[in-house]
């Protein structure tokens, strides 16, 4: 499909100190086409604040099929998570 | 009549008429993308509409709101450029049409966020920011499509050509115009041809377009003399609920 414009993956910052976030997907001739429909498609209601995209050819990701191998060896290691710690509120989001 | 009243009327009915015109397409543009950015752009218009006409309103002083300007009136009261008013056509004749407003639009106000009357001013200055972003999508989408395919090229030429004899009506001045100048409340109209002929020539070249020579001007939006015959189809569409149902609200 040589006609069809390349698919970008959105990425947007809500409120400055926070991270990027996936927000979803959308087609584009370019970049800078791709940030402009962005804007329109996922920050019409106030969500953001910077936007980012990247064509989605460029995402490398991890196979279904080694989801095994992958993931289940850190299934049940509890004391890998810091969850006993108690956060003072002053510490703000973490 | 009061020439404040009339031009509230002329930058409320240019930005509704546009409005409708540009949400005509909501469901129907090539891409969803391109859609859901013709609606944001129409819902933008509708809102500077509501606080152009809204001030009109108040001006006039007999009363009436926003939506009684917009929805009781008839053809021979719109004060729109004819430009506004023409039909869609196709994509690119819509997008040339946005961009050949939103570059007199930007220029405009630019000059009216200076106005020697503060809700003038305040009104331009919510406007431009949103005004700012069109000018900019449009232009890109004008220069996209000139420069793009040899089909997308003679489309967008055709529309150029088809639109250009309606856009010395946006630099024509009159007695409102010359008392709005005087009162410092907003720039004469035949000032702001220089900006617009910068920016317009600088993205129309970018788009490998050419402007066409002849300088002959349709006329009689602004003044509501002579409008076209699309005029009355748009309003029958647009108003068609209030006058059936009158003060029919939810």
């Amino acid at each position: 499909m040589k006609n069809e414009w390349p698919l970008w993956e959105v990425f947007i910052r809500g409120q400055h100190g926070m991270n990027h976030r996936h927000v979803g997907s959308l087609h584009a001739p370019d970049a800078k086409m791709a940030i402009k429909n962005a804007r329109d498609v996922y920050t019409r209601r106030n969500e953001g604040q910077s936007i980012w995209v990247v064509e989605a050819n460029h995402i490398s990701a991890s196979s279904p099929g080694e989801k095994g191998p992958l993931f289940d060896p850190s299934n049940s290691k509890t004391y890998r998570h810091p969850t006993f710690f108690d956060i003072p509120d002053e510490a703000g989001t973490m | 009549m009061d020439p404040l009243f009339q031009f509230l009327l002329r930058m409320g009915d240019n930005t509704l008429v546009l409005g409708h015109r540009v949400s005509e397409w909501c469901g129907h543009a090539p891409v969803l993308e391109e859609d859901i950015a013709l609606a944001n752009t129409a819902l933008d218009l509708i809102g500077q509409t509501q606080m152009w006409l809204g001030l009109a309103g108040e001006v006039e002083g007999k009363g009436r709101s926003a939506d009684d300007i917009a929805f009781l009136r008839d053809v021979w009261d719109f004060r729109n450029l004819l430009l506004l008013e023409l039909p869609n056509g196709d994509f690119g004749q819509t997008l040339m049409r946005q961009f050949l407003f939103d570059a007199w639009h930007s220029v405009q106000l630019g000059h009216l966020i200076n106005s020697s009357d503060p809700r003038v001013a305040e009104i331009a200055q919510k406007a431009a920011k949103e005004v700012a972003y069109q000018v900019e999508r449009s232009a890109d989408t004008v220069v996209g499509l000139g420069d793009g395919t040899a089909e997308s090229h003679v489309r967008m030429q055709a529309a150029l050509d088809y639109l250009w004899p309606y856009v010395g009506e946006m630099f024509q001045g009159d007695t409102v115009d010359l008392a709005m100048k005087e009162q410092g409340i907003a720039p004469d109209p035949a000032s702001l041809r220089d900006d617009f002929d910068a920016l317009a020539g600088r993205v129309l070249a970018q788009a490998t377009l050419t402007i066409p020579q002849d300088n002959y001007t349709q006329q009689g939006g602004k003044t509501g003399a002579r409008h076209t015959e699309h005029l009355g189809h748009i309003l029958c569409q647009m108003q068609w609920l209030q006058r059936a149902y009158p003060g029919a609200n939810w």
